[in-house]
């Protein structure tokens, strides 16, 4: 036997901040990097007595990734309480939901190397409260509560990644649709989109499941590659000298690079969930669904690298959550009913690349695609904007230059070099800024040495 | 007669008349307390420097004549499960021993508001868990009618300082029976509403899905003006409702005659003690010459009421009640090592044995393995219970009558030392809670021995009004000899 004849089934549960002003039960602030404990108050410090009131635009925020996702979002969902004590969960208890939660299934669109996308579907996404954090120092371990309370979605993959790229690709692509949302910031750093994974083997073609590690701790897309590859191949090593695995939670090790165990089945906590009795059920009306804003640019990025191809992925992320994100927002732009074509800007990309664009122009043209969904070549023309690449264009405006600066072609001759850019300018100026200046560069180097 | 000794609505009258200063009636009320509460054990601490002030500022706007509710310059008092800023809050738990809330419980807020002065925190079953006040770490209280009795749990501080004449109203909490069954032991009026009538933000949880604020006084009327200042929608409890508070006190002497009394035979069956069922049948007799009439019914399901609230209330504690652990306010035990060492030894010496029993009771009805079979089950009966009071009410019954609890007041040691027994207590209360429905106890009569015996009237939801209509026609019609307790007589 060998490593190829194994199969990783990994499912991946993601904690993802939403990016509300206060908190999900009370209306402290969730700015992060508050001094220690400025930001509670009696419901999020969990003092006896205080409860919970809903913040609907939580609520919002998690319609808004169910209908991107196209989940199915639940009219009634119930809140319920995970029971497990430790010093950062100041109740107790999280608020949570468990069997009802507010959306089900759906997929989240990954793009592919050779430019299609895959849907990878979701078990569910479920709203809960964050705990606050334990800092470990030398004066003792301390605890922060600025963190609690503020509002998360899980949200859970069904175990449909095959390996550790996979894995990697997925959360990418989850990462950047909630980024696109306007839901989450995408900090993994700051721990406002966390990952947890849960890994197993199997022998290939077989069905049935291996037993389930549960890694935690992975806070880069390095570290979740790293940490995947690194517990398949433990896995497989284990099965191949006829051991087993234990069901248990392993912790990420980013300096070692490893896992470790942290606690096995036995030690797992029994959260006894039950339904929350201090909220009544979530209650979301199919208009209040119709009514949330999906900008539709999780679908418009998949459709521009389809057009402009697989290398222009990153380069449609730009445009996508900036120039297009910005319009949206200022409601200058209404993605359900767009006038542009998602092929007219990988037809800017094209202009630009073969330098009829500069990236000033480029974004101009963008901008004006955007707005009128006029063909890119048309407003190019009606803009006057197209870049002058042609040499035998541009070598009568260098003879000019050249010719009216006498003095500054002695300085650049007798050692000067940094004058290059006076030159460029000056003919940047006559061909008013059309001229490509990359081009110019070339011209001036060659006649003047 | 001395003002502080009137009745909460008569006070509030004399008050509105001028012939009555709410500092002067303060400092009887004090002095009474002080003179008085040794014995008693009402209250577990006093605020007089803020009730005097209170009572100052209250002074002024009478003599403006421009006072903020009836319950201007009323004093009144909390049990010590209401956050209020600033001043000791413990549950009667050791647990909370020195906690100081940084802010006010709702109702707390609207009592202010209201202009009433906030006399002290009164003594309780910790956590509210208990019907003798037995359970309170800081020493039970007695029953003003006879000091070698309990006034009942768990709000036993509230329903002592109403009947000693310590303050005229108190505010409780009600989860199983805990207004209305020491209001009944010690001869007063209380009310537990329909469950989100009353916000619970600040008080602290005991079973959020059946606590509930309720008054105390020693009139229908004292009860009806202190439910309409706390009662209403909060922001702050999604669990309390949106339905407007009606002016409880303008209704209060409209004739009942019309309305339909059912009497449930499952609530006048074994363990009632003959001398209760006698003076409950004279109360139901009372609101029959009044007019009502009155019609046998069955709730086939309150029999096991019991057994589905030690699920719930105990589940729902487990959970509630983990916040103490020691790290962010309350007491801490001195512990070595883990993490989990601190907890542990935090809470063993923090809770008391009954809180750690329910503790553990509701721990296991939620674990894994069990939940369906408890504490499902028990959600599912929940319901079947409701379902009876609904066909009632539906089949034209206005209210339910029954006794408050089977007996009078027991002695203390009694039954602290049989759970079971004690848990009996709460046999006709209980089902309320479970049911959500507004109830509330009534005196009905005197043992022979001289205890005071309470009448429960359940009523449909929202409908306060009418059983406080319903309570006032009996307390018209029994017109029940002004006893004061053997203390009072004493002194």
């Amino acid at each position: 036997m060998s490593i190829h004849d194994w199969e990783p089934v990994i499912g991946l549960e993601v904690h993802a901040q939403l990016l509300t002003r206060s908190k999900i039960f009370c209306s402290c602030s969730t700015a992060f990097g508050a001094p220690p404990n400025s930001l509670v108050c009696p419901v999020c410090l969990g003092l006896p007595g205080a409860l919970p009131a809903l913040n609907r635009s939580a609520v919002e925020m998690a319609i808004k990734a169910g209908k991107a996702f196209g989940s199915a979002i639940a009219e009634r969902s119930i809140w319920a309480r995970k029971n497990y004590f430790y010093p950062d969960l100041p109740k107790g208890y999280q608020i949570s939901q468990y069997e009802l939660p507010i959306c089900k299934g759906g997929a989240v669109p990954v793009p592919q190397p050779d430019g299609s996308v895959r849907k990878v579907p979701l078990t569910r996404i479920h709203l809960e409260e964050d705990a606050g954090k334990n800092v470990h120092g030398a004066a003792g371990s301390q605890v922060d509560l600025n963190r609690s309370g503020v509002p998360l979605v899980e949200i859970v993959g069904e175990p449909e990644l095959r390996s550790a790229e996979e894995a990697s690709e997925y959360l990418k692509a989850l990462r950047l649709s909630l980024m696109y949302l306007g839901i989450n910031d995408g900090n993994l750093e700051e721990g406002s989109f966390r990952c947890d994974a849960n890994v197993s083997v199997r022998r290939k073609g077989t069905q049935k499941f291996g037993t389930r590690v549960e890694l935690k701790n992975i806070n880069s897309f390095r570290f979740v590659r790293q940490a995947i590859e690194h517990e398949i191949e433990r896995q497989i090593a284990a099965y191949e000298r006829g051991e087993k695995v234990v069901q248990e939670t392993r912790l990420f090790d980013n300096e070692k690079g490893e896992t470790r165990p942290m606690r096995t089945k036995e030690e797992a906590n029994d959260y006894r969930y039950f339904p929350e009795p201090d909220l009544p059920p979530l209650v979301v009306s199919r208009e209040w669904v119709a009514k949330v804003q999906v900008p539709r640019l999780v679908e418009l990025h998949a459709r521009i690298v389809e057009a402009a191809g697989p290398e222009a992925a990153r380069r449609a992320a730009n445009v996508v959550t900036g120039e297009v994100a910005r319009l949206v927002n200022e409601g200058a732009l209404d993605l359900s009913s767009p006038r542009f074509q998602p092929a007219q800007i990988a037809e800017v990309f094209r202009l630009q690349d073969a330098g009829t664009l500069s990236s000033t122009a480029a974004k101009d043209v963008l901008a004006e695609v955007l707005r009128t969904g006029k063909p890119p070549a048309q407003i190019v023309q009606e803009k006057g904007l197209s870049q002058v690449s042609d040499e035998s264009a541009l070598e009568a405006v260098v003879d000019a230059v050249i010719a009216r600066s006498s003095a500054e072609v002695e300085k650049y001759k007798s050692g000067k070099k940094n004058l290059l850019g006076f030159f460029v300018g000056q003919a940047m100026k006559d061909l008013k800024g059309k001229g490509n200046p990359g081009v110019l560069n070339t011209l001036f180097k060659k006649r003047l040495e | 007669m001395n003002p502080s000794l009137l009745p909460l609505g008569d006070l509030s009258r004399a008050l509105d008349r001028g012939e009555a200063r709410p500092s002067a009636v303060l400092e009887e009320c004090l002095s009474r307390t002080a003179r008085l509460d040794g014995k008693v054990h009402a209250f577990l601490r006093l605020t007089e420097g803020q009730a005097r002030a209170a009572a100052r500022a209250s002074d002024e706007r009478r003599a403006r004549k421009e006072p903020l509710s009836p319950l201007d310059g009323v004093p009144v008092g909390l049990k010590d499960l209401f956050c209020q800023e600033g001043v000791e809050t413990t549950a009667g738990s050791r647990i909370l021993e020195g906690y100081h809330p940084p802010y006010d419980a709702t109702v707390v807020r609207k009592l202010r508001e209201a202009g009433a002065v906030l006399v002290g925190k009164l003594n309780m079953d910790e956590f509210a868990m208990g019907s003798s006040t037995e359970n309170s770490a800081y020493g039970p209280t007695r029953n003003p009618w006879d000091l070698e009795r309990t006034p009942g749990g768990s709000s036993g501080g509230s329903a002592a300082a109403v009947a000693a004449r310590f303050v005229p109203g108190t505010l409780g909490t009600d989860t199983g029976g805990s207004i209305r069954q020491p209001a009944a032991l010690v001869g007063c009026v209380g009310m537990k509403p329909t469950y989100g009538r009353v916000s619970r933000y600040g008080v602290v949880a005991f079973a959020s899905s059946l606590d509930q604020v309720g008054p105390f006084a020693q009139d229908v009327r004292g009860v009806a003006l202190l439910l309409r200042a706390i009662a209403g929608r909060d922001p702050n409890d999604q669990t309390s409702s949106l339905r407007p508070v009606p002016d409880y006190d303008a209704d209060l002497e409209k004739p009942v005659g019309g309305l339909t009394i059912g009497v449930p035979k499952e609530y006048f069956g074994e363990g009632l003690d003959p001398a209760v069922e006698k003076s409950v049948r004279t109360g139901i007799a009372a609101l029959e010459r009044e007019g009502c009439t009155v019609k046998a019914i069955s709730l086939p399901n309150s029999p096991h009421a019991i057994a589905t609230y030690y699920l719930v209330a105990t589940a729902e504690a487990s959970s509630n009640l983990a916040r103490y652990d020691g790290i962010r306010y309350g007491q801490r035990a001195p512990a070595r090592g883990s993490l989990l060492d601190l907890y542990e030894k935090t809470r063993a010496a923090g809770f008391g044995a009954e809180v750690k029993r329910r503790i553990l009771l509701g721990t296991y009805a939620l674990s894994a393995g069990y939940y369906d079979a408890y504490y499902l089950r028990a959600q599912k009966v929940r319901a079947l219970i409701r379902r009876d009071f609904d066909q009632a009410f539906a089949a034209g019954v206005d209210a339910v009558v029954s006794p408050t609890s089977p007996w009078a007041a027991f002695r203390l040691g009694e039954k602290v030392d049989d759970p079971l027994a004690m848990y009996l207590n709460d046999i006709y209360t209980v089902p309320v809670n479970l049911a959500g429905l507004p109830g509330i106890s009534v005196p009905s009569g005197f043992t022979q021995a001289g205890l005071p015996i309470g009448m429960q009237l359940i009523g449909r939801p929202f409908e306060e009004g009418t059983l406080l209509r319903l309570a006032r026609a009996a307390e018209r019609a029994l017109a029940l000899p002004r006893r004061l307790p053997l203390l009072l007589e004493r002194t």
